[in-house]
């Protein structure tokens, strides 16, 4: 507890660019820069694959291939290839964090959808496009959100390893409290990297809760 | 009218579901599709829409061979109700049957309030309006797949295995709201059902299919079960065809005796001397009591004093020859007593009037 008090209770800490503020803007970057990234490759794939069926056997084993991946040995392998300098180095294991769980899990919401529900749709006179937008996202959507969900705690976790190449972020103060044993920092940067992964929990909660129908999450509304 | 022209669907592996396929639905009629599964009822029914195209053959609506329509535009125009009923769970009651209003693009008001009207018509509270599928039991969800199926105001509805997923309570009331309905629209029906009583109940024609998709009889409920084609059809129809098939007689044709009814007001002597065994005895409105055996009559008092055996009713002119013979069975007097649809009552058939009439079906059936 001491500790805490400590390293949020200085001054020093909290301004200049070696600051809290500042090194939270940076991990903010990483993570949110790397989510992006693999939501503009992961939830297209997802959809196209669950929507037609074609090319699933190959998301999934391209998704468990990307899970094995060790991130930080990519990490080191990218910095030892490409050198440090930009952020690209620390994206490119995020990403490939990130994808597997978002692709998996909208794919494996569209394909749960009652085939009964497709059909009718179809029956309806939908064309496929209204089938998928109006229809199998709006059902599958809490599956969705939870792929995202886990992508971004998962990001936000392990945009840590940033600092082990010279980078910022909330991982700084990890790796420098340990270097020089300044436990406090070590301590306080940890906790912070874990309120920010609950502020992300909460924030998913909160947009599943205005964005999915209570009609899928099955939320009484009658008065 | 759709009409089967010679249509096959033979799938890639070699199987035939639906084999040389030729029949009409009439116009403003309830077809009714019936067989055991894999005899390609279903699949006939999703080649109207192209759910399934068809292999060889076609398939008009009103002279418009349906492969000439894109899918989509063609589905727009037919109401489909499948037997899970479907709904979308993400959205309201009333924009679930508002569904293909909005996809034809009118007003969202003028579809909302067409769909109210439907959900009104189908016979549900519309205080269901606002709720979501979830919260609506299997039945209440039917009928508002059968509302979603009807609120373009298709001419042509396509049912497959409607009722068969609510328990048989509901799938009764279910039937009966059909006919009503259909009485008031008068829709090109299709309906499938591996339900043969379901299929002679709802049916103005019936198709019996057999396994592998051929034609084994298309006929009219009395007709099928009077004449089956042949030991399949038979087969199928299973057992009390006989029976079954009174539904279908009208009750118009037996002879009715007013002279057997007689007031509970009336003295016991005053009845005493009648050959009759048995007298249907009637209130002061006319409504029946019950059954007065004669030779057990006391002594002396009215027939409101005297011990009545069961009886049972039929509705005179609504009710069909089943229902005269079944009401006769109930009481032991062996007569079944005709009311109006007030209640009150008209007559009673015996049995000889009974006898009569089911000779005259009998003798109907070789004709």
């Amino acid at each position: 507890m001491n500790w805490l008090i400590d390293f949020f209770g200085n001054p020093d800490n909290w301004s200049g660019p070696d600051g809290i503020p500042v090194r939270l803007l940076e991990h903010l970057e990483f993570s949110g820069i790397s989510l992006l990234l693999a939501m503009l490759i992961a939830l297209p794939l997802g959809l196209w694959i669950g929507h037609t069926g074609k090319g699933a056997l190959f998301a999934i084993l391209s998704a468990n291939a990307a899970r094995a991946l060790p991130t930080l040995g990519l990490l080191v392998l990218i910095v030892l290839l490409m050198g440090v300098g930009t952020i690209v180095p620390v994206l490119i294991p995020l990403v490939a964090l990130a994808v597997p769980p978002i692709l998996v899990n909208t794919y494996e919401g569209l394909r749960g959808v009652d085939p009964d529900l497709r059909d009718a749709a179809y029956g309806m006179g939908l064309r496929g496009s209204e089938v998928l937008g109006r229809v199998l996202v709006p059902v599958a959507l809490p599956l969705i959100l939870l792929g995202l969900r886990i992508a971004a705690i998962q990001v936000v976790s392990t945009a840590t390893v940033a600092a082990y190449v010279g980078l910022g972020g909330l991982g700084r103060f990890i790796v420098d409290g340990l270097a020089t044993k300044d436990f406090p920092r070590t301590i306080g940067g940890a906790v912070l990297v874990a309120l920010l992964a609950l502020i992300v929990q909460l924030g998913f909660a909160l947009v599943q809760r205005v964005m999915v129908s209570p009609g899928v999450s099955q939320r009484q509304t009658i008065r | 009218m759709i009409k089967f022209d010679r249509v096959t669907k033979r799938y890639a592996d070699g199987t035939v579901a639906v084999d040389d396929l030729s029949l009409e639905v009439p116009t403003g009629e309830i077809t009714v599709f019936v067989g055991p599964s894999g005899c390609g009822k279903t699949t006939s029914l999703r080649m109207i829409n192209r759910m399934i195209d068809a292999t060889e053959g076609q398939i008009l609506l009103d002279g418009v061979d349906v492969k000439t329509i894109d899918p989509p535009t063609l589905r727009r125009g037919i109401g489909y109700v499948i037997q899970q009923a479907g709904l979308f769970p993400h959205r309201k009651i009333v924009d679930n049957v508002a569904t293909v209003p909005y996809l034809l693009g009118w007003d969202r008001k003028k579809a909302r309030d067409r769909a109210m009207e439907l959900l009104e018509r189908v016979g549900l509270d519309l205080k269901m309006a606002d709720r979501y599928p979830f919260q609506l039991s299997g039945g209440q969800q039917q009928r508002v797949g059968v509302a979603r199926a009807l609120a373009a105001d298709p001419p042509v509805l396509l049912m497959d295995e409607p009722f068969s997923a609510v328990d048989p309570i509901v799938r009764t009331s279910l039937q009966e709201e059909l006919l009503r309905l259909q009485a008031e629209l008068n829709k090109t029906i299709v309906f499938v059902t591996h339900d043969i009583d379901e299929a002679i109940k709802l049916g103005d024609r019936v198709a019996v299919l057999r396994v592998g998709g051929r034609l084994a009889q298309l006929a009219d409920p009395p007709t099928l079960l009077a004449r089956p084609a042949d030991d399949f059809v038979r087969e199928f129809l299973g057992r009390d065809r006989g029976i079954r098939r009174l539904s279908f007689v009208s009750d118009e044709g037996l002879r009715l005796r007013a002279d057997l009814t007689v007031s509970a007001s009336a003295d016991v002597s005053t009845v005493r001397g009648t050959d009759e065994p048995w007298l249907a005895v009637v209130d002061g409105e006319n409504r029946p009591l019950g059954w007065a055996s004669v030779k057990d009559l006391p002594d002396a008092g009215t027939l409101a004093d005297v011990r009545l055996a069961p009886y049972g009713t039929f509705v005179r002119g609504r009710d069909s020859l089943r229902g005269a013979l079944d009401a006769a069975l109930l009481s032991p007097s062996g007569s079944a007593i005709a009311v109006d649809e007030e209640g009150r009552a008209e007559g009673v058939a015996t049995r000889e009037a009974l006898d009569e009439a089911l000779g005259k079906v009998a003798g109907g059936v070789g004709a």
